[in-house]
């Protein structure tokens, strides 16, 4: 790999969540870390410059849930097309929950894992280990020698271990080695053949439904073994209203444990399933409006720390089949960004708590010294047009999966460079890249 | 996105049946209009119309049915069509074959129209959205979702016996959760405005927000939801409900909602009883309602036929329409 470049963004608007900037300024890289913002350093000769007006600068994006479909699901994604993709999403980091196939119950499927997103460099990739072997919530696996092979947290992906005793065990081994747990709260037997959220349009539909109850059942069980246990747990997609006041009181009792929510669950309600559109079978499923709203308010409120894209690329034969037949999940690298500007033009949160929800935010669930734009931190770097309107089709997704219920619809917002560890690893055809190395400085903006 | 009538062409005309949803009362008043055209049929000595000669129409059954298979063969025989009966759940999709290979394989052999039974909710909207663009689907019932004839034929049914709509009082009694035939005839009596819809059933059995979604009264006393009622709808209880912590048994389900004399009595003096059948005697009706002078449901069998005709050559002339127009171009077939 090319020792990577000495480079300066210039003129963006710097937004650095973690350190409260945002303003007009420059930002300069060196040796793969953060050199300097504003004035570099007098002997700083950078080998090349970024012309960032009219663009915003943050630190890359950190996606606690996208999957890669590799090894095993190849058909559906690999993890070089879904890195890549991650790339052009301004997603520097990423990390995949264990439903490969094989699971990723052994070092060796981490470290393969790892080792091929690396040879591709498109993107830091953090695998999630698996909970109990194969998934299948009855032994659990060796997570000392997981966390060693490089799986910050552990999860069973969206399958729960339905017995309250192996959940316990679980907890209490991997709290015995500091491992944050994933936990997707949802009944096994509550959501069994579910398809829907159970209510208005499930019942009109004729959909099997997922009851509201299906979420905080289970979380109310795995926040009271959390106390218990001590374990460091943190809650992955919540869906329902009810489930984040749960987890507040909880909160209020001591209990340490954190929260995300999928972006497409900020705007989908189960209305969005009338007409059967596959790309809207997910899970957990599109709730209410009121559960959407009550979401919408905790990642504004900082009670919910993260957003992710929750991506599930999938083969198109896999959504071609009756509604409640085909697989769940949407494809949601690509609309993470534009979604998320979607909600500061609704007025839910301004830009720098949104994107601190994407960068800090996650960082802090990993624990790891990523997310910001501190001298000496990683060059992690998105830089985007905060109004480029462009349109998911299937020739302008790069995931190879094209399951999004939002293809066809106008987005505001595009990634035109990321930077990992100061390389560039995507940049937009026809992004001006060209600015002289000597340009004058641009004119103050006022953020 | 969808179009948000899936079911009809651009000048409003039937070309597809796949849910009551999104049909509005003068298009249900003409569908029972002509079933009614078709009730002499049966007694003429050939009891064929040309109204489908040189269509073909493929009964295409993913769920085992007897008595909507047959009534829809013998409509499009009426209607002079060439059908085939494939019986699905044991050939195709056993070998592997996908729901849309074997669609493609039958639009190759040049079929005009799919009459479809599927136990996913969904399934007809999804063939519907698949199927070449002069081809129409029938839906004979998806999952818990929609059997539109069957409540077509139900209407039809309380026409000839009840005039005015407006004051109707209807029970729907038993599992209305997993009943496409309680969601179709919910729909239809809405949209052709009956007074009141009922529903009744234990807990279980009904499903989640049913007063809001559906606009129906629920009861779950049945002495209470029967009184004055005009019509009385019994649903089949599937027997692998008592295996499933829906119901505690047959004995106490018939106990407390199986239709007996004297619960017939507490209905208006001249209410009639139906059934979509196949009928579970002893279980939600006592035999001697099932064969009573207020039971029409032998009646319902023979007006599923005319119903059905109506719906299929109604179809077929909204293809014929866009045949003539030249909506179809040759090497255009699939959309």
């Amino acid at each position: 790999m090319a020792s990577p470049e000495r480079i300066s963004i210039q003129g963006g608007r710097l937004i650095d969540p973690a350190h409260g900037i945002d303003r007009a300024t420059d930002l300069h890289l060196a040796a793969g870390r953060v050199l300097a913002i504003g004035t570099a350093p007098a002997d700083f000769q950078p080998e090349r410059v970024i012309d960032a007006r009219e663009r915003i600068v943050c630190p890359g994006f950190i996606d606690l849930s996208a999957r890669l479909r590799e090894p095993g699901l190849e058909q559906k994604a690999t993890i070089e097309s879904e890195t890549r993709a991650a790339a052009a999403s301004g997603i520097t980091t990423l990390c995949c929950p264990p439903d490969t196939c094989p699971v990723i119950d052994t070092p060796a499927v981490a470290q393969l894992i790892q080792q091929t997103a690396q040879r591709h460099g498109f993107a830091r990739v953090i695998p999630a280990g698996a909970m109990t072997q194969g998934l299948e919530g009855q032994q659990i696996t060796e997570m000392a020698a997981l966390q060693l092979a490089g799986c910050r947290v552990l999860s069973q992906a969206d399958q729960p271990i339905r017995n309250a005793l192996v959940q316990r065990r679980a907890m209490e081994y991997a709290a015995t080695f500091g491992l944050t747990l994933f936990l997707r709260p949802q009944d096994p037997d509550l959501s069994r053949g579910g398809c829907a959220h159970e209510g208005r349009v499930s019942t009109r539909l004729g959909l099997p439904g997922i009851p509201e109850a299906a979420e905080t059942v289970a979380i109310a069980r795995d926040l009271a073994l959390a106390g218990q246990t001590g374990a460091r747990v943190h809650f992955r997609g919540l869906s329902t209203a009810r489930a984040i006041a749960i987890l507040l009181a909880a909160r209020r009792r001591g209990v340490s444990a954190s929260a995300d929510v999928s972006m497409h669950q900020l705007f989908l309600t189960e209305d969005d399933l009338d007409g059967f559109d596959a790309n809207c079978h997910l899970i957990p499923p599109p709730r209410t409006r009121t559960d959407r709203d009550a979401l919408r308010q905790a990642l504004a409120a900082g009670e919910l720390a993260a957003v992710c894209s929750d991506h599930q690329p999938h083969d198109a034969d896999a959504k071609l089949l009756p509604f409640p037949e085909t697989a769940p999940g949407l494809s949601g690298l690509e609309t993470l960004l534009p979604l998320a500007l979607r909600l500061v033009r609704a007025g839910v949160m301004d830009l720098s708590s949104i994107l601190a929800r994407l960068t800090t935010g996650p960082a802090g669930i990993l624990g790891c010294d990523l997310g910001h734009l501190a001298p000496g931190a990683p060059a992690d770097v998105c830089i985007f047009d905060p109004t480029a309107a462009w349109i998911p089709t299937p020739e302008t997704i790069r995931s190879h999966g094209q399951n999004s219920p939002f293809l066809g619809t106008e987005m505001l917002g595009r990634v035109d460079r990321t930077l990992l560890a100061g390389r560039v690893v995507f940049e937009r055809n026809g992004a001006d890249s060209s600015g002289p190395p000597n340009s004058p400085p641009p004119a103050p903006r006022t953020g | 996105m969808r179009s948000p009538h899936p079911q009809l062409d651009q000048d409003g005309n039937l070309k597809h049946l796949l849910t009551i949803d999104g049909l509005n009362r003068e298009l249900l008043s003409e569908i029972l209009d002509r079933a009614d055209g078709f009730m002499s049929i049966a007694r003429q000595a050939v009891k064929k119309v040309p109204l489908c000669r040189g269509k073909v129409i493929a009964n295409l059954f993913f769920e085992t049915s007897t008595r909507t298979r047959t009534t829809f063969e013998l409509a499009a025989k009426r209607l002079s069509a060439d059908v085939l009966n494939l019986n699905i759940s044991t050939s195709a999709t056993a070998k592997g074959e996908t729901l849309l290979d074997t669609l493609r394989n039958l639009e190759a052999m040049q079929v005009d129209m799919f009459v479809v039974r599927h136990a996913s909710s969904g399934a007809a909207h999804f063939i519907a959205a698949h199927v070449a663009p002069h081809v129409s689907v029938i839906n004979a019932g998806d999952g818990r979702h929609s059997h539109p004839t069957q409540a077509l034929l139900d209407l039809f049914t309380i026409r000839r016996h009840k005039a005015d709509f407006k004051r109707l009082r209807v029970a729907i009694v038993g599992d209305i959760l997993h009943s496409r035939v309680a969601r179709s005839q919910i729909l239809a009596l809405r949209t052709l405005g009956v007074a009141e819809v009922r529903v009744i059933g234990p807990g279980t059995l009904i499903p989640a927000c049913a007063e809001e979604a559906l606009g129906v009264r629920v009861s779950h006393d049945i002495n209470e939801g029967l009184r004055g009622v005009d019509v009385i709808i019994m649903l089949r209880l599937q027997r692998e409900r008592m295996t499933s912590a829906l119901l505690p048994s047959e004995h106490e389900y018939f106990h407390l909602y199986g239709l007996t004399e004297e619960r017939l009595a507490i209905a208006d003096p001249h209410a009639i009883v139906m059934h979509p059948g196949p009928i579970n005697r002893g279980v939600e009706i006592d035999s001697q309602v099932a064969d009573g002078r207020h039971s029409v449901i032998l009646e319902q069998v023979t007006n599923g036929i005319a119903v059905r005709m109506a719906v299929m050559s109604m179809c077929i002339s909204t293809q014929n329409l866009a045949l003539q127009a030249g909506a179809y171009p040759e090497g255009e077939s699939h959309g």
